[in-house]
């Protein structure tokens, strides 16, 4: 469904990404782990062309790779940015609307879906998003994302800042999108441990590059992933 | 000050007020979306005011050439920004502002080489100018009519921010440019719909402006544009309630203060910058501001 080719992202002359590869089969949860500054971030920014890029992004056989972001997102990729960016002046609900900008017809139906995946979110309709916790703004990021109704779902480290039963909830919801609506879903972390859980297919970025790939629970077990990414 | 004189200035006030904020709203939208002072659009108001002109003299109908003058100019401000800061997104602020500046003296000396610096008398219509008696009042219809349709555009703005998408992608903007964009949304075309409301507005503000001082030249959006631009920081520049509330605040004061010292008459631009000065020494971020970092809808 997504293939990334020989992505590379410089900022200046420090390079952040240095010709990695990704696939992503239809369907499937795939993970993306790595260290601070390992160039995660930059990887999906660069395939909804949010910064500058060399390589060869193709979504269902469309090229992407020079595609703006909008048009990207229109084709049926959402990505949950890095630190939420919920829209901190706009009302829950019209975060929400925003996220469906170009979905006017199921806009209802959506939304009402949204509340009900996420109960903590109903009750709040009308509350300025800037005065959500941190794990309710997590989850409104998420629910912005699901408006456009994609294809495939990026997460750029959702479980970050939160208590680990919050993260134990939205690990199981991402789950829930891929067997329930069938969405395929990109995520990025830091907690290895509990992406690997979930995921099919891992990757590890070091220092802008692929050292390793390979099934979800193949990963876990490798004892290179377990000594720098679990804690022994 | 008698009691009729008194509510003769303050309709007057009224009508200064409705140009002023009609005129700041585009100010504070655009500072809101871009951080730019948009130094031209004292300039957009006058591109409007003179193409009624020219449509009119070109043989329109007063309404018809309206029309003409707030077409041209939101075409004028789109291209803009089109032609003029959309290169410089990523440029620095000062830039832009620069930018601004030079687009500002562009179209001002394009329209003097075009039509000579001489004012020219504006076509208003009779029946916006006649003068109607009640008891000790005399009233001009504008009196009326600008503050109405002042009100009446007013009340569209704020429901095109607050009920419409459009709208509150236009919020949504000034806070988070990137992210807009990863909702699907043209983040440019958002923006150029804050330059073209912002303009269209400016224009109508122009058009009351010639009708109430019957007459226009090149230079006119000058005073008039940097006094909106007062009313926009004085209200809170980047919130558009504060730039209609500033709007009416300066447009009372002005006319009341001449009103009351007649002998300081000459002084009213004057004052209006030392009122502000006033305000700003005790609320830098004006009346509705709150954080100058970031703009609020
Ligand atoms: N806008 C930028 N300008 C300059 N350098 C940047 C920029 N963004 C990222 N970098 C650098 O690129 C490298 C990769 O950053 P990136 O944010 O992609 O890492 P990451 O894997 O997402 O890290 P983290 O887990 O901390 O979020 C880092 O060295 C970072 O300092
Ligand atoms: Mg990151």
């Amino acid at each position: 469904m997504l293939s990334v080719h020989s992505l590379e992202v410089y900022y200046g002359v420090i390079a952040a990404v240095r010709g990695v590869d990704i696939h992503v089969k239809q369907g499937t949860i795939v993970t993306l782990i790595g260290a601070n500054g390992a160039g995660k971030t930059s990887t999906l920014n660069a395939i909804v062309n949010g910064v500058k890029k060399r390589g060869d992004v193709r979504f269902h056989d469309r090229n992407i790779s020079r595609a703006k972001t909008h048009t990207i997102i229109r084709d049926g990729i959402s990505l949950v940015p890095e630190g939420r960016h919920v829209f901190i002046n706009l009302t829950v609900d019209e975060n929400l609307r925003m996220g469906a900008f170009n979905n006017d017809t199921n806009f209802e139906r959506l939304r009402d879906e949204m509340y009900a995946l996420f109960p903590r979110l109903d009750g709040k309709r009308q509350q300025t998003a800037g005065t959500l916790s941190g794990g309710e703004q997590q989850m409104l990021a998420i629910a912005r994302a699901l408006m456009s109704e994609p294809r495939l779902l990026m997460l750029d480290e959702p479980s970050l800042g939160l208590a680990p039963k919050i993260v134990g909830e939205l690990f199981g919801v991402i789950t829930e999108l891929k067997e329930k609506k069938g969405i395929t879903i990109l995520l990025v972390e830091q907690n290895a441990f509990a992406a690997l859980k979930i995921a099919d297919y891992g990757y590890v970025l070091e220092n802008g590059s692929i050292t390793l790939e390979g099934k979800g629970s193949e990963l876990l077990g490798n004892d290179e992933v377990r000594k720098k990414y679990l804690g022994g | 000050m008698d009691f009729t004189t008194f509510l003769q200035q303050m309709i007057n006030g009224f009508s200064l007020g409705s140009m002023y904020a009609l005129i700041a709203i585009g100010y504070t939208m655009v500072y809101g979306v871009l951080r730019l002072i948009n130094f031209a659009h004292g300039d957009i108001m006058m591109v409007g005011a003179f193409l009624v002109y020219l449509a009119h003299a070109a043989g329109l109908s007063f309404p018809a050439a309206v029309l003409v003058g707030v077409l041209g100019a939101i075409l004028v401000g789109v291209l803009t920004d089109k032609v003029a800061y959309k290169p410089l997104r990523e440029a620095p602020k000062i830039s832009l502002l620069i930018t601004a500046i030079g687009i500002s003296f562009f179209l001002e000396n394009l329209f003097n080489v075009l039509f000579g610096g001489v004012p020219r008398a504006f076509p208003a219509p009779d029946y916006l100018t006649q003068v109607i008696h009640i008891g000790k009042l005399y009233l001009p219809t504008t009196a009326l009519v600008i503050p109405v349709v002042t009100l009446l555009i007013l009340a569209g703005v704020l429901w095109v921010l607050y009920r419409t998408k459009y709208g509150m992608a236009i919020r949504a903007l000034a806070f988070d440019i990137p992210t807009v964009k990863l909702m699907g949304i043209n983040a440019d075309g958002i923006i150029s719909l804050v330059f073209a409301l912002g303009s269209a507005l400016a224009a109508v503000g122009g058009i009351f402006y010639a009708i109430s001082y019957p007459s226009i030249d090149p230079l006119m959006g000058i005073i008039v544009g940097l006094k909106a631009f007062a009313a926009a920081v004085l209200g809170g520049i980047g919130s558009v309630t504060g730039a209609v509330l500033g709007g009416f605040i300066l447009g009372f004061t002005e006319i009341l203060v001449v009103a009351a010292f007649p002998d300081l008459g000459g002084y009213k631009d004057a004052f209006a910058f030392f009122f502000l000065i006033l305000v700003l020494l005790f609320r830098p971020t004006g009346i509705m501001g709150e954080d100058l970092e970031r703009g609020r809808f």
